[in-house]
């Protein structure tokens, strides 16, 4: 890999060409640099995201009859949860703080490296172990878990599947996950370059650092509910089965504790990579900067209150759906206000409607759908009519795919150059985005509808009203699956044929694109001084 | 809305859905809408030169406000159906006992009545008891809008009052394995007449009478229990591979099953019928998954006979 990609510039080599003690894939797999780090989670979690890709692909192609179509209902329900389990936990979790996270946040910031870089290294070993592991639990014990990725008791305790192997890898990934959250915040905390004070750091920084606090403070609880799952299977314990005087909403209450802050840690990166995208290509300062950065703080911080808009159905108490309900409402508000300020940032601005530009909008469209989405489901009587049918599974790919995926596709066109040294060609890529576009809302808009047509989800079969409104659905699944085969196309072959990119491309001002591109091993010759907010661009 | 709703709590939450996600719409119009405006006309050839604006505290202290009075004013409107179905059960509601289990619902009434379908009278109030014999089930009625997750080990209610006659999808909502999708019933709405007079009618045949049946008899209700019983979910009649092995041919057939971890060949007869209903993880069919839950207590000695009569006819 070393010797297709160019030295970065004429100032010294790149951190390409910087191999450290190590030759070949040791010199990646052993280095603490933190972009080689960067690089080493892309192509790991694209890799897992092919796969969640394909599983969901399959899931989709099952219902497009009645009845077995391609697979018996065993194997549809292990694929879900399969889709599931690799989507969230091994892709949407750790890609964007993984990726971009490790990448730019310390050039974001003007520092070297994180503040930890082994602990960075054996964040990354902990997730391809919890990986390894994931993928060992389909092919040992009864095969593949069937629970779904909720993985609900009674059903994760009595099913024959592999349950504790895939519990359990997920127990290791969450300690990737805060790894990475200690790491960002102390990088955060302490290594700034001269001259950056709080409110001068990008917008991006900002995310990343809301997000690792949720990593750090939500993923334990999540270790110690899967602990006490395979200690319930193992031992039978009764702390969760109701037939051993077990309570089953006790395991929903601790599992949605982390895994609706996990939501936060999916997005929340997401809305930092389009505040990155917008104010360049706008050629002007964000609108409205401190709330936009604060109101990260305020997603994290009330969004960790309303885990128990899971469970309006649930048979908890009546007081709980109240608040429960009033806090999801709450946290809509600085979610809504960061959609505000990024429109009220084009006002005025000299826009160059360009590839991430363009997928800023798509991401503006599908957030805007699955968050206003959102606020159907958090009101609690219209929960009771909508909660488990599809149109859950469409709010939350608006949200998670729509949103936090194609924020990820628009950081990875924003800075393909700056990590590889190389251009892609625009034209294929906009083609791209709008075919995975047209695609993304077909697959997924009439997910809306079958909901309110009463259809539940996790159906391996169904009634036959909900046969047309499926096959549009799959129909859209194949368009949009043809526009991520081009989009990825495209960027591997500009790995080895694209252009050579200039040190900033799109014009930003923020300090990655003051280094050459891809960046020295260092980032920088010299720490910089920082004398202004980062979005200055005259 | 495509389905419409059949109970008086569904209408009112028909007007919620409309009024919540009419607000919805216009807010995701507007945002749009002024979105592509402004790509338009402050596109870099038409406007070159941007004009920085660091904010505007009157624009962002409104556009919070308006944000807060909205939400707020959703959440009211969320709640108060929700305090309805919680809260305000009435007094005199009709009581029926829904018993869930992997994969099929009964009913149970006051004065004896069992069925596999929801029998119920028109403009009652009704609240249903949901019970659980295994995993968390959900119960879901769509054209009521009502749904309640059924937990084991822990009685939940729900309320509703039906207000137009007719026949209505039951639900699973809550993924509880192998059978969910077909975990359905159906909810039946009657005349206040038609039901009394179903209601106190006779309670079933009586179980003496059972013996004497003739055979085509007990094979007509076999095939009755095959749909009503759940067991049409896993085992097809027309040799087709679902969970379970198909039922077509399989009498007198002899099969290799696994018995306590030994494999072995069976003969498919009464005995092992039995065995099948009552002990399914005795004797599980090679190439089958193990999950045909106990029919212990909820087939009668009688009833298996049916079914196995019914078997029979299946050549």
């Amino acid at each position: 890999m070393d010797n297709t990609l160019p030295s970065g510039s004429v100032h010294g080599a790149s951190f390409y060409e910087e191999r450290g003690h190590y030759r070949g894939i040791l010199s990646w797999i052993l280095s603490t640099d933190h972009k080689r780090i960067g690089i080493l989670y892309l192509c790991s979690v694209l890799t897992l995201f092919g796969a969640g890709v394909l599983l969901g692909f399959l899931m989709r192609l099952e219902l497009i009859t009645r009845g077995p179509t391609i697979m018996g209902p065993q194997t549809y329900n292990e694929i879900f949860t399969l889709h599931g389990v690799i989507m969230l936990f091994l892709f949407l979790i750790p890609a964007t703080p993984g990726v971009f996270g490790n990448f730019f946040l310390p050039i974001l910031i003007g520092a070297k490296d994180v503040a930890f870089p082994r602990l960075n290294l054996l964040s990354w070993w902990v997730y391809m172990a919890g990986a390894v592991l994931a993928i060992t639990s389909l092919f040992t014990g009864n095969g593949p878990p069937d629970t779904g990725w909720t993985f609900y008791v009674p059903y994760s305790l009595r099913t024959g599947t592999n349950v504790p192997l895939a519990v359990f890898s997920i127990f290791v990934l969450g300690f990737s996950s805060i790894l990475t959250g200690i790491n960002f915040v102390t990088t955060v905390h302490r290594l700034r370059a001269p001259g950056m004070g709080w409110l001068r750091m990008p917008l991006f920084v900002w995310t990343l650092y809301a997000t690792s606090w949720l990593q750090i403070l939500a993923t334990p609880v999540i270790g110690v509910t899967f602990l006490l799952v395979i200690a319930e299977r193992v031992f039978g314990i009764g702390i969760f089965d109701p037939a051993k005087g077990g309570d089953p909403l006790l395991y929903q209450h601790l599992f949605w504790i982390y895994s609706h802050p996990a939501v936060y840690i999916m997005i929340l990166p997401g809305m930092g990579i389009i505040s990155e995208i917008i104010p360049v290509f706008s050629r002007k300062v964000i609108f409205g900067y401190k709330a936009v950065a604060y109101s990260s703080i305020g997603i994290a911080s009330v969004g960790s209150l309303v885990w128990g808009h899971h469970m309006f159905v649930s048979g908890y108490s009546y007081t709980a759906g109240v608040l429960f309900s009033f806090f999801t409402f709450l946290v809509a508000i600085p979610s809504a206000i960061k959609v505000y300020n990024w429109v009220a940032t084009l006002y005025k601005g000299s826009i160059r409607v360009d590839t991430p530009f363009l997928f800023a909008l798509a991401f503006l469209v599908q957030f805007s759908i699955g968050g206003l989405s959102g606020l159907i489901l958090g009101a609690l009587s219209l929960n009771v009519f909508l909660h488990d049918t599809y149109f859950v599974p469409a709010h939350f790919h608006y949200i998670k795919f729509g949103g936090g995926g194609f924020a990820f596709f628009a950081g990875l066109h924003y800075w393909f150059p700056k990590m590889f040294g190389k251009l892609y060609n625009k034209k294929i890529a906009n083609y791209a985005l709008l075919i995975s576009f047209i695609g993304f809302n077909t697959l997924y808009f009439p997910m809306f509808l079958l909901g309110l047509e009463g259809m539940p989800r996790r159906y391996y079969d169904y009634l036959p009203r909900f046969q047309p409104l499926q096959v549009v659905s799959i129909v859209g699944s194949w368009i949009l699956v043809l526009g991520l085969i081009l989009m990825f196309g495209n960027l591997i072959r500009a790995l080895f044929k694209g252009e050579k990119a200039s040190a900033n491309p799109w014009g930003g001002a923020t300090l990655e694109w003051q280094t050459p591109s891809p960046p020295p091993a260092e980032n920088f010759e010299k720490i910089p001084v920082i004398e202004h907010g980062p979005y200055k661009y005259r | 809305m495509f389905l419409s709703a059949s109970s008086i709590i569904g209408k009112e939450i028909d007007s919620v859905l409309l009024l919540i996600s009419g607000i919805c719409i216009a807010l995701f119009a507007v945002i749009i809408f002024i979105t592509l405006y402004f790509v338009i006309k402050y596109s870099r050839e038409r406007n070159p030169n941007p004009t920085d604006i660091e904010g505007n505290p009157p624009l962002e202290i409104g556009w919070t406000v308006l944000s807060i009075v909205l939400v707020l004013f959703m959440f009211y409107w969320g709640w108060t159906g929700y305090r309805k179905i919680k809260t305000e059960v009435p007094k005199d509601a009709f009581v029926v006992k829904a018993t869930a289990q992997q994969w099929l619902w009964s009913f149970d009434y006051e004065n004896g009545k069992h069925t596999n379908v929801l029998n119920l009278p028109v403009n009652r109030p009704v609240k249903v008891t949901l019970n659980s014999r295994d995993v968390i089930h959900g119960f879901y009625i769509p054209t009521f809008r009502i749904k309640q997750d059924v937990v084991p080990g822990a009685e939940k209610y729900i309320w509703f009052t039906p207000d137009e006659e007719g026949t209505y999808d039951l639900f699973c909502t809550q993924y509880c394995g192998l059978g969910h999708s077909g975990m359905l019933s159906k909810a039946v709405v009657m005349s206040g007449e038609k039901f009394q007079e179903w209601y106190s009618g006779r309670t079933e045949v009586p179980k003496v009478a059972l013996a004497a049946k003739s055979i085509e008899v007990m094979v007509e209700e076999g095939k009755e229990l095959y749909r009503t019983k759940g067991c049409i979910a896993c085992h097809t009649i027309d040799g087709t591979k679902l969970v379970g092995p198909s039922w077509k041919g399989i009498w007198g057939s002899r099969v290799q099953v696994i018995s306590a971890g030994e494999q072995r060949e069976v003969l498919v007869d009464e005995e092992y019928i039995h065995r099948s209903e009552f002990e399914p993880q005795a004797d599980v069919v090679v190439g089958y998954p193990p999950v045909m839950p106990p029919q212990k207590g909820l087939l009668t000695e009688e009833e298996i006979k049916a079914i196995t009569e019914y078997i029979k006819t299946l050549k």
